[in-house]
């Protein structure tokens, strides 16, 4: 019964979707207040009843009411009550469903908090957010309905994905999620800017901290799902340039690069019409993304070609939005008269040289993607493109970035020169020359990666360090520390992400060019040495969980003669779904973690053992919180918060 | 086809990635299998290559290279011997020939190209007509700014 109302909930809020696409427009353009206004109510009812209807799906998913197709197919009675849940979004039709409350969520949040926008341009936003509804409505009821029945109900489930029941990746879509359909709202905000034919410094203000607020989103969801990769794949990788990865990092590219660039029209009304193809530009590729993922064209064209129906309704999709937006930009960027003028050397220039790296990899990842497809479609040739070609292609740029980023940051506006943005840095210069330098004399083998990642780490770290620094001015030092604390949260979220950004290539280069890997059969009791660590076989025992049987090793690891802990490596086996998953032992350590995996029996005695020492391993995904934390904070600045219509209310951002 | 052969690789009793037993005793020759091997997709997985993924195939895989390196093959020859079987498809790195070229001049030419178009817009704004500030309205929009 709750099902059949979730179910018809849907439908309605599918009806008031429809009206709020036309009514405000058509009030917008005739200046009639009463149908603008039906953007907020409808907005907000649109929120209530697909909230309704989700509840009403994850409810099936505990009660594991498996009348329901769905919950039968991705669920089963015996599995833990976070996974019941969580499995409501680990298909498809439950995650598309989840996309639609995340972007009612977002236009209702727009309803709500942007009570200081213009009337007209409020109406419009909310009237692009609800088409953009309207079509992923009309997707979820015609081509991925959750809530269709069984006629003869079985009596137990198909279980979950074996290696989707976890806890980093229960929570990874709904971040990714927040992140990718956030980006709708930079995406509306343009489209009704577009339609005004009007884009200023207010206009930036108000899109700024909807993009940051989803780059914080997405942020957060990359690197719960890097972080998920590498716990529980079972050697220790982070990132492996899967289509289905590169599909939420192009998004999170772009959406850096819109950032940055509405920074230009806020303060300097510069830059505008770029800005606005930007905001299309990183919705646009969410929505490629969601293709990608969605209709399993990259997997195979085969089985896209088999079941066709819903990867030809995003694309259709795609085609209208972006297509549509792209059509409107052309007719009238024109009108977007910049009025900022600013010299060649200028923090303008280095801000579009940061837009042009970020958007060029961007697209680099996208050729990178989609050229096997291109190649089996048009050429007739089966091939891959993978991490190799990746890390060559893609590396140059973000080495690129990161060595302009500390003096860009700290040019001048409109002219500025070199040499006097530079004059701070030269002591981290050197600072960072020296640790690359004792890198290279301490790392056994000829590598230049190690050394250049400390070398850029450093450089970006204490670049932004140093920018903070120099915002306190130029009295004695008392001055500017107390100067340090009254300081723009904008600062300081500025120098976080930054320092996050230097944190995680350092972390990435570390590890990568560090890394000590040990495989080998060993005995129960067996020691064996893996750099500085003794580590020891102790016992081999089974274990029963409640959904999965498992082959648990006590393994101890010692250092010069002491001990400092035992691990407990799993092998676990899901009988449900037939599938086995490994359960490495990690010991998080701040300079490295010891990563111990457990495998099959030997037919000569003994357990196949792999152990990894992984430097700063976790420092990658420090500096993506530090980033995610600097976006969090530049959001909380008092300047966008009274920007974004929250004077009175305290909460100027998305209600989470 | 490629259906059958996921379901078949998963019944086959899963073995975790590299195995001890199918390791080389020679020590450079393995390090240079290990090197290989992260270039060589696994023909049945998504985007795995054959020294990280547990499908049985990536073991033959495996064994395979290294028979071929110890019986005296450079690097390029014995992953050639293995694309002559398997198909430029293995290639995680596809080789810069033919039409893949488009592919790997993509991203310099990309590169120049966005450099191009921001220099020229950026120095046509430069040209453009300046309502020049004098250097008063200057410092004083200086001091806006910072403040």
């Amino acid at each position: 019964m709750i099902t059949e109302l979730g179910h018809f909930a849907l439908i309605l809020a599918f009806g008031i979707a429809i009206v709020q696409m036309i009514v405000p427009l058509i009030g917008a353009h005739k200046g009639w207040r009463s149908w603008m206004a039906v953007a907020d109510p409808a907005a907000i009812s649109q929120l209530i009843l697909v909230g309704f209807s989700f509840a009403a799906l994850t409810w099936a998913f505990m009660s594991s009411d498996f009348s329901l197709k769905l919950v039968f197919e991705n669920s089963h009675s015996a599995k833990p009550m976070l996974y019941k849940i969580a499995g409501t979004w680990g298909n498809h039709e439950g995650s598309m469903l989840l996309w639609l409350l995340i972007l009612t969520l977002f236009g209702a949040s727009a309803a709500l908090f942007g009570g200081n926008l213009p009337a007209t341009l409020k109406a419009r936003v909310l009237a692009v957010q609800s088409a953009i509804s309207v079509a992923f409505f009309a997707f979820i009821l015609f081509t991925s309905n959750p809530f269709l029945r069984l006629a003869i109900p079985p009596l137990d489930g198909q279980d979950l994905n074996p290696l989707l029941q976890d806890p980093g990746l229960a929570f990874h879509p709904p971040f990714l999620y927040l992140g990718y359909v956030g980006l709708s709202m930079a995406f509306s905000f343009a489209v009704a800017a577009l339609i005004e034919g009007r884009v200023d410094a207010a206009w930036a203000r108000w899109v700024r901290p909807w993009t940051l607020a989803a780059w914080v989103f997405l942020t957060i969801g990359i690197a719960l799902g890097s972080w998920w990769a590498y716990y529980e794949l079972g050697w220790g990788g982070f990132w492996f340039w899967d289509p289905v990865e590169n599909a939420s990092f192009m998004p999170w590219l772009f959406a850096a690069a819109l950032l940055h660039s509405a920074i230009v029209v806020e303060k300097r009304e510069s830059l505008k019409s770029w800005t606005i193809l930007l905001a299309i530009l990183a919705f646009g590729f969410s929505l490629l993304g969601t293709f990608i993922v969605r209709s399993g064209v990259i997997t195979s064209v085969h089985a896209f070609a088999n079941d066709p129906e819903r990867g030809v309704f995003i694309l259709a999709i795609l085609a209208v939005f972006v297509g549509g937006a792209l059509t409107l930009f052309a007719a009238r960027a024109g009108a977007m008269e910049a009025r900022g003028v600013f010299s060649l050397v200028s923090r303008e220039s280095a801000l579009v040289l940061n837009n042009i790296l970020l958007a060029v990899s961007s697209f680099v990842v996208f050729v990178g993607t989609i050229w096997p497809l291109f190649a089996e479609i048009i050429l007739g040739r089966t091939l891959s493109v993978g991490a190799p070609f990746f890390n060559a292609a893609f590396t140059p740029f973000m080495v690129a970035l990161a060595v302009i980023l500390p003096p860009g940051a700290m040019l001048a506006w409109k002219r500025g020169t070199i040499g006097k943005a530079m004059k701070p840095l030269w002591g981290v210069v050197v600072l960072a020359v020296a640790l690359a330098g004792l890198a290279f004399a301490l790392q056994t083998g000829k590598s230049a990666l190690g050394p250049v990642g400390v070398a850029l780490g450093v450089w970006v770290v204490f670049g932004a360090l140093t920018d903070l620094w120099q915002r306190t001015g130029r009295q004695g030092m008392a001055a500017r520390l107390g100067r340090l604390g009254r300081l723009p949260r904008s600062d300081w979220g500025k120098a976080l992400s930054h320092a996050g950004l230097g944190i995680t290539i350092f972390g990435i280069a570390t590890l990568m060019a560090w890394q000590e890997e040990d495989i080998r059969t060993a005995q129960i009791g067996e020691s064996f040495t893996v750099g500085a660590w003794e580590i020891t076989l102790e016992s081999v025992e089974r274990a029963e969980g409640p959904n999965y049987s498992s082959t648990v090793a006590a393994m101890t690891v010692a250092r010069d003669g002491k001990e400092i802990g035992t691990l407990y490596p799993e092998k676990r086996f899901y009988p449900v779904a037939g599938m086995p998953t490994t359960e490495a032992a990690i010991r998080n350590g701040f300079l490295r973690d010891i990563y111990l995996v457990i495998g099959d029996a030997q037919s000569n005695g003994g357990y196949a053992v792999r152990t990894y020492i992984k430097p700063f391993a976790n420092w990658i995904w420090g500096g993506a919180i530090l980033m995610a934390l600097g976006g969090l904070v530049s959001l909380s600045d008092r300047r966008l918060r009274v920007a974004a219509g929250a004077a009175k209310r305290v909460e100027g951002v998305p209600a989470e | 086809m490629k259906w059958l052969l996921v379901t078949l690789s998963l019944l086959a009793s899963p073995a975790f990635a590299v195995q001890p037993d199918e390791m080389l005793s020679n020590p450079a020759l393995e390090a240079r299998a290990r090197e290989i091997s992260k270039g060589l997709r696994c023909p049945v997985c998504q985007n795995e290559n054959i020294d990280d993924s547990n499908a049985a195939i990536s073991r033959e895989l495996r064994i395979l290279l290294r028979e071929r390196l110890v019986e005296g093959d450079s690097d390029q020859e014995a992953v050639d011997f293995i694309v002559s079987r398997y198909g430029e498809f293995v290639l995680l790195r596809p080789d810069a020939e033919g039409a893949n070229l488009v592919l790997w001049l993509a991203p310099p030419l990309m590169a120049a190209l966005g450099l191009g178009i921001g220099w020229a817009t950026i120095r046509r704004r430069k040209r453009a007509p300046d309502e020049a500030l004098s250097a008063e309205e200057e410092a004083r929009l200086e001091e806006i700014l910072k403040s």
